[in-house]
């Protein structure tokens, strides 16, 4: 009873703070003669965004304007978080490896990423792209591919047939794969053995694709990029502030990952590792089947505090010049000056992104 | 709300106004404020050549600068007694909202959007300037039409932004802006070759291109597509305050019409000219009536020199032309009303 009347009290003075903040701001804005609230957010931008997954011009909307910066910062946020899993993973195992050598380069990494700035890592990773050369002496890794200052160009795939034909082979697709899946269900009850799907249909999608640009239908074309007068148009391409910032991120978090992941393995009892050998199993499949299920428990939690933390920094992207959610909402404020209200805005989406995050990886846990 | 109501009492004596407080007597003026710091906190640059900059010994210049140094001189009689505050353009708004800073020098562009609906007030302009692009050499680049499909580096949320986005939108032209908030991160991508142009307003274009590793590779287009006049800016709460920074920019710029500068101001102490006395405050009161003392324009004359000394000093050397920023009695528009 008295802990109740305790917390109540607490949340009431939490409440009042916050209402006298609010308050006195509203009270200071208007002494300063300045308009409040979200009218602005209507208003036509003037600027232009270099890089949208959304169509938006200079006519669209400040609220526009910041939906295209949050649609970034969740591209390369959900990208980062793939990325850094995967090599968080590989230093966890690595880090605990017998081989002396590969344990020893898995903890350097780890102590130089862990303990230099973030904005400085960035910053080097944006400044090595800067060191490429122009345009015209463009790399060529590969036939079709350049990779120049303004970012690495690949041939995409045009699509001039609508959405129609994206339906139907999506249709086609799933069927096929449904088909496979049965048959790949009978396989194994009959010969024990499972047929490989994913890769089987991911075969015939690439089939279907091969051929429709083999027979020239018109609705897939091959886009190539071409050398302009101001560099490559056309194609795929990956800007050097997009790679900077994805590189940057999933490399500092994939250290702090692969040390819970490391915590993980280690907190798996060795008599789970010994019973498994005993079976006959082999050491990768020990990891697979026996260690990293039951690491995973562990390793979850924190993990997803470190999602979090990823997706917060992705906020540094204004130094690079990544058109996120933070860089569109800092020039923003600076174009219509509504300083309070674009914070509170930013804040809040950051606040229900990470929301979301926690709920999903909770969801996630066993 | 001020009660000032910027109505000087005329025919008062001109005594040592420091005991006497401006009309009205509002609660928190900036004067007042500025005299119990015993500074004038100003907000400028973090870094632009010939407005605002640090030298090699960290001493800040510029003429920007001279106006934060002119304003002190005026009111504190020392126009070393300034405290700067770097800002970058996202923060310098903010930052004169908040009362950080007493008054904003930073080469800001007056727009009707921050006069009017950011309720900043600008009590003069000081110089006037323009959006223009420097590009690479190489490219062969004589007009901006010719620039349809670049890529160009911007300084987010500066007037070069949206005047970029609107010439191009005017003439059906495309480009890719790379948005870099530090301008010598933005500089040195540019420089790197991340983008095709770099739009500034003109006058900063000529530093940005003496940074250049090799300059004479890079080159200034001569068109200017929009019209950027700079003026410091205040808050609209002290309209004493206003007209104290008003007339420190039309000191400068009056001095150097009536041929003062800062060697020979004294020997123009002993001038009958009605005009001079009145400026050097031997006649007319005009201090009393501003809330300083009646040297204050000598003073601003005396420590930071007229407006040509400041061009002098700050800009040319950066192989700035004058322009449109000469006397409207050379040809130019700067053009300040009389102290009368």
């Amino acid at each position: 009873m008295r802990a109740l009347a305790w917390q109540a009290g607490a949340v009431a003075l939490v409440l009042a703070l916050l209402v006298v903040l609010v308050v006195q701001t509203a009270a200071n804005l208007r002494l300063r003669g300045l308009a409040s609230g979200f009218g602005f957010l209507g208003r036509a931008t003037g600027f232009e965004i270099s890089a949208s997954p959304l169509a938006y011009s200079p006519r669209d909307s400040y609220a526009r304007a910041l939906a295209v910066g949050l649609l970034n910062t969740v591209r390369v946020a959900l990208l980062a978080i793939v990325l850094a899993t995967a090599l968080g993973l590989v230093l966890g195992i690595a880090r605990l490896s017998r081989v002396r050598i590969v344990a020893t380069l898995a903890r350097a990494y780890v102590e130089v990423v862990r303990n230099t700035p973030l904005l400085l890592q960035l910053l080097f990773w944006y400044s090595l792209s800067q060191a490429l050369p122009g345009p015209r002496d463009a790399l060529r890794p590969l036939p079709g591919v350049f990779l120049c200052i303004r970012g690495l160009h690949l041939p995409g795939l045009a699509w001039h047939g609508g959405t129609r034909w994206l339906v139907a082979a999506a249709g086609a697709l799933a069927i096929v794969v449904g088909l496979l899946r049965g048959i790949s269900r009978r396989q194994r009850d009959r010969a024990g053995r499972a047929l490989p799907t994913a890769r089987l249909a991911a075969g015939a999608a690439a089939v279907l694709l091969v051929g429709a640009i083999a027979a020239g239908h018109p609705a897939v074309t091959l886009d190539r990029p071409a050398l302009m007068r101001f560099g490559f148009e056309g194609g795929m391409s990956l800007t050097p502030e997009f790679a900077a910032l994805l590189i940057g991120l999933s490399t500092n978090t994939a250290a702090f990952i692969g040390e819970i992941v490391r915590g993980g393995i280690l907190a798996v009892d060795r008599g789970q590792t010994e019973a498994a050998a005993a079976l006959g199993m082999s050491r990768a499949r020990v990891l697979r089947l026996v260690v990293l299920p039951q690491a995973l428990r562990v390793a979850l939690p924190p993990t997803t505090t470190q999602y979090l933390n990823l997706t917060k920094n992705s906020s540094l992207a204004v130094a690079i010049g990544y058109p996120d959610l933070m860089s569109i909402a800092d020039t923003t404020l600076n174009q219509t000056g509504q300083a309070v209200e674009v914070i509170a805005l930013v804040m809040t989406v950051y606040l229900a992104l990470s929301l979301v995050i926690a709920l999903l990886m909770s969801a996630a846990e066993p | 709300m001020s009660g000032c109501s910027g109505v000087g009492v005329p025919g008062a004596s001109a005594t040592a106004a420091g005991a006497r407080t401006p009309t009205g007597g509002a609660a928190a003026s900036t004067l007042d404020g500025v005299r119990r710091k015993g500074y004038v906190h100003c907000g400028v640059s973090t870094g632009v050549a010939g407005f605002s900059a640090t030298d090699a010994r960290g001493n800040w210049r510029g003429l920007d600068v001279d106006v934060c140094r002119a304003i002190a001189a005026a009111v504190l009689g020392d126009a070393s007694k300034v405290r700067y505050t770097p800002l970058t353009a996202a923060q310098r708004f903010t930052a004169l909202q908040s009362g950080e800073i007493d008054v904003l020098s930073r080469n800001t562009t007056i727009t009707f959007q921050r006069d009017v609906q950011l309720g900043i007030e600008f009590p003069a302009a000081n110089w006037y300037d323009g959006t223009g692009f420097i590009v690479h050499k190489a490219l062969g680049v004589k007009a901006v039409e010719e620039l349809d499909g670049a890529t160009i580096c911007l300084i987010p949320g500066t007037t070069n932004q949206l005047d970029v986005t609107d010439y191009f939108r005017k003439h059906h032209l495309a480009f890719t802006p790379v948005v870099i908030e530090r301008l010598d991160e933005a500089t040195s991508a540019f420089f790197a070759g991340r983008c095709d142009a770099f739009a500034q307003d003109r006058s900063n274009l000529a530093s940005v291109r003496a940074r250049a590793p090799i300059p004479d590779a890079e080159v200034i287009l001569p068109q200017v597509i929009s019209k950027a006049p700079y003026g410091p800016g205040v808050m609209p709460n002290d309209v004493r305050w206003m007209e104290i920074v008003r007339w420190s920019v039309f000191a400068m710029i009056d001095a150097e019409e009536l041929g003062l500068s800062s060697r020979t101001i004294d020997r123009a102490l002993a001038s009958d000219d009605p005009n001079l006395q009145r400026f050097l405050g031997t006649t007319g009161g005009f201090g009393a009536m501003l809330g300083v003392d009646s040297g204050w324009a000598y003073r601003i004359v005396k420590q930071v020199g007229s407006y040509g000394e400041s061009f002098d000093r700050n800009l040319r050397p950066l192989g700035l032309d004058r322009g449109v920023n000469r006397l409207w009695s050379d040809g130019g528009i700067l053009y300040a009303p009389d102290l009368r």
